[in-house]
């Protein structure tokens, strides 16, 4: 059986250092049309621990799933370098290595499985390519198919349109886990499920992270599960960072305003406490081109003429949680810019 | 007070390369002004109930049965013209994908104008008035210029704003949203739901909003319809069910949502998964997954037990509590 890679740089090393990750998409351009870029993913810098996992939210057209697919260079980076525990992805680190030690699971369980093959031969498919005899990537699938919570003898030879959506998702995950990486991106993977389904898959993926020692990178559009599950959450706007910290601070002490929105705009559960006013305006701006200066200026409460003008800086504000926002930089020009410590939203939850 | 919609024991089945059964018996009521919720996980019958309605179901492949009420006249027994003089008029619909339930060849101004032309005999300069106002009141930005807009011209928002404009045009008394702000981003869903209840209130419209999110439900609904394999678990007031729900469908829901859980403790959950609806259900369909089942329940089909204030449970349980539930399965001491 493939084992895990090991360990390099201890634990307090990150496991994916990511810094200055761009990637613009050219549209339009055709003979006569101006050519256009959208911005995608815009210079951002994260890190993800060893063990951790680490959410990341964000609107539609945000650059969340684009960053998963940097990460996983299903699409090439236009500039940034992603470090895999102290390996530099490319000159050290061949991608056939990184993609079996990182792996990711998409929303949409059906596209992602190969339809001509059977639920076994799906999940046994990387370990062969990867060297691993037939008879052992057979019983290593088997094994998982188990370990995922599908009866082997009863789904081992099924195929993916004799499945629930609940079910392919549990192979999708199984079949992430077969080349045993040490890091699973999640794209959504929960979002198209039912909500009873959707408890039982969170409570897999739970169960999992614990007994083979996972770090998760958590994608989704849903706040609730984002903070059920993540350790740190990662606030993305208009291809940029705005905020990343620890989820229960972030949620108890907003510091971005846009943060603070959408956290806000969640529904509530209780019914004496309706929302009465719409945090935002508007729908967030095209992301071919984004407003000047701080993206998220043109629907900001807060903004002021510094604003357009200016782009502001991810600057640490607390230990582990960062903010770009001028507000938080002193002599930024900004009126209300006096430090770092958390501004007062009224935020109703 | 004599309700709007009335709907009795609705059953709507699909015949062509396989059977399906989706929906089995449903009865619902909304009164003038009351928002009603429909709640279910896909494949519940929820929307298809809604299409039901509206007699939007394929004619050939559908067998519906059951009687369908709207505003005093009988839909099942309309025919094609009475049909499309109550869509639009009395009973309007808008849905998840404004992109595609709009015409992509005609700006937004003249397909508002064509419905209140058709359905008010107004000229279609009285139309276009009509669209500016709607236009406005769903506060589209610069509503003189979308006028001229086409649907792809504008944002997912802005779209399922154009579209209840539409929908609201010649002041419908039932509005049928059919997951209205599911595909919008979090700070356009809740724009779109404060929007949708202001215009309710104004308008004393009835509405029947079909979600499968909670946190929706709550932001709009009066009463909520829990719907589990093409029929009713659960009717009540929305506190009612947020509170104290009464079928095990409904409890189990409500304890499986992540928000309130703790982080890295265990969600607690509903084993299993719907049943196929291939075949109607002769016992509770709930069974297979119920903690609660007792042997009668894989045999006989539930009774829906009156809990009062219009409020009903399809369980031979609902009486009890969820806590009183719970505890009736631990061994009594003796």
């Amino acid at each position: 059986m493939l084992e895990s890679t090991k360990d390099m740089g201890g634990p307090r090393q990150s496991l994916l250092s990511i810094k200055g990750l761009r990637k613009h998409f050219p549209v339009g351009g055709g003979l006569f049309g101006k050519k256009q870029v959208v911005r995608a993913v815009d210079d951002i810098d994260f890190e993800v621990a060893k063990g951790e996992t680490l959410g990341i939210v964000g609107e539609s057209g945000c650059g969340k799933s684009t960053t998963a697919r940097l990460l996983m260079h299903l699409i090439a980076p236009d500039a940034g370098t992603i470090v895999y525990d102290g390996e530099p992805v490319g000159p050290s680190l061949s991608l056939r290595e990184l993609r079996r030690r990182m792996q990711m699971v998409f929303q949409d369980s059906y596209a992602s499985l190969n339809p001509r093959l059977t639920i076994e031969d799906s999940i046994a498919f990387g370990p062969r390519v990867h060297g691993e005899p037939n008879q052992d990537a057979r019983a290593l699938a088997r094994d998982l198919l188990n370990r995922v919570g599908l009866k082997p003898e009863t789904f081992a030879n099924r195929y993916p349109h004799e499945l629930s959506g609940g079910q392919r998702q549990r192979v999708n995950i199984a079949r992430a886990l077969a080349l045993r990486p040490r890091i699973v991106l999640l794209d959504e993977a929960v979002s198209a499920l039912d909500k009873s389904v959707e408890a039982q898959v969170l409570n897999l993926l739970i169960d999992l992270k614990r007994d083979f020692g996972l770090t998760y990178v958590f994608i989704s559009h849903d706040l609730n599960v984002v903070r059920y599950i993540s350790d740190r959450v990662l606030v993305m706007y208009l291809g940029e960072v705005v905020e990343i910290g620890p989820v229960d601070e972030m949620w108890a002490n907003p510091r971005h305003p846009y943060t603070a929105a959408l956290l806000a705009s969640m529904p509530t559960l209780d019914p004496d406490a309706r929302t009465q006013e719409a945090p935002l305006a508007g729908d967030p701006p095209n992301p071919i081109d984004p407003p000047a200066g701080c993206r998220f200026h043109t629907r900001c409460p807060f903004a002021e003429e510094i604003c357009a003008s200016t782009r502001p800086r991810l600057s640490t504000v607390d230990t582990a949680h960062a903010v770009s926002c001028l507000m938080y930089e002193p002599g930024s020009g900004h009126s209300r810019a006096t430090g770092t410590r958390a501004l007062q939203f009224e935020v109703v939850s | 007070m004599k309700p709007v919609v009335s709907v009795r024991d609705l059953t709507v089945s699909f015949h062509g390369e396989r059977t399906v059964h989706a929906v089995n018996g449903v009865s619902l009521e909304v009164r003038q002004g009351e928002v009603l919720g429909l709640l279910g996980e896909s494949g519940s019958g929820k929307s298809v109930t809604m299409r039901a309605l509206m007699r939007l179901l394929p004619r050939k492949r559908t067998r519906i049965a059951g009687s369908i009420e709207v505003d005093g006249r009988d839909v099942l027994a309309m025919k094609d013209d009475e049909l499309s003089a109550m869509r639009g008029k009395v009973v309007s619909m808008i849905f998840q994908e404004p992109a595609l339930a709009l015409d992509p060849v005609y700006t937004i101004g003249a397909q508002i104008a064509e419905s209140v032309v058709r359905h008010e005999g107004k000229s279609m300069a009285e139309g276009r008035e009509r669209a500016l106002e709607m236009l406005e009141r769903v506060r589209i930005p610069s509503p003189k210029r979308r006028l001229d807009a086409y649907p792809h011209e504008m944002s997912g928002g802005m779209r399922q704003r154009a579209m209840i404009a539409l929908a609201l045009a010649c002041k419908p008394k039932i509005l049928l949203a059919d997951e209205p702000t599911t595909a919008l981003d979090a700070t356009v869903q809740i724009q779109i739901l404060l929007l949708l209840r202001e215009l309710q209130a104004e308008m004393g419209m009835s509405v029947i909003f079909v979600t499968h999110d909670l946190g929706v439900a709550v932001e709009i609904c009066d009463r909520v319809s829990v719907m589990y394999a093409g029929k009713v678990a659960e009717t009540g007031t929305l506190a009612n069910l947020v509170r104290d729900p009464r079928h095990p469908y409904a409890q189990g829901l409500l304890s499986s949502t992540v928000l309130g859980a703790r982080r890295g403790e265990r969600l607690t959950t509903i084993p299993g998964a719907p049943p196929s609806l291939s075949q109607p259900p002769q016992a509770c369909s709930f069974e297979p997954r119920c903690r609660f089942a007792v042997a009668s329940c894989a045999i006989q089909r539930p009774p829906e037990v009156d809990l009062g204030e219009r409020r009903m449970a399809r369980c031979i349980f609902a009486e009890k509590t969820a806590s009183e539930k719970i505890a009736s399965l631990q061994p009594t001491p003796a």
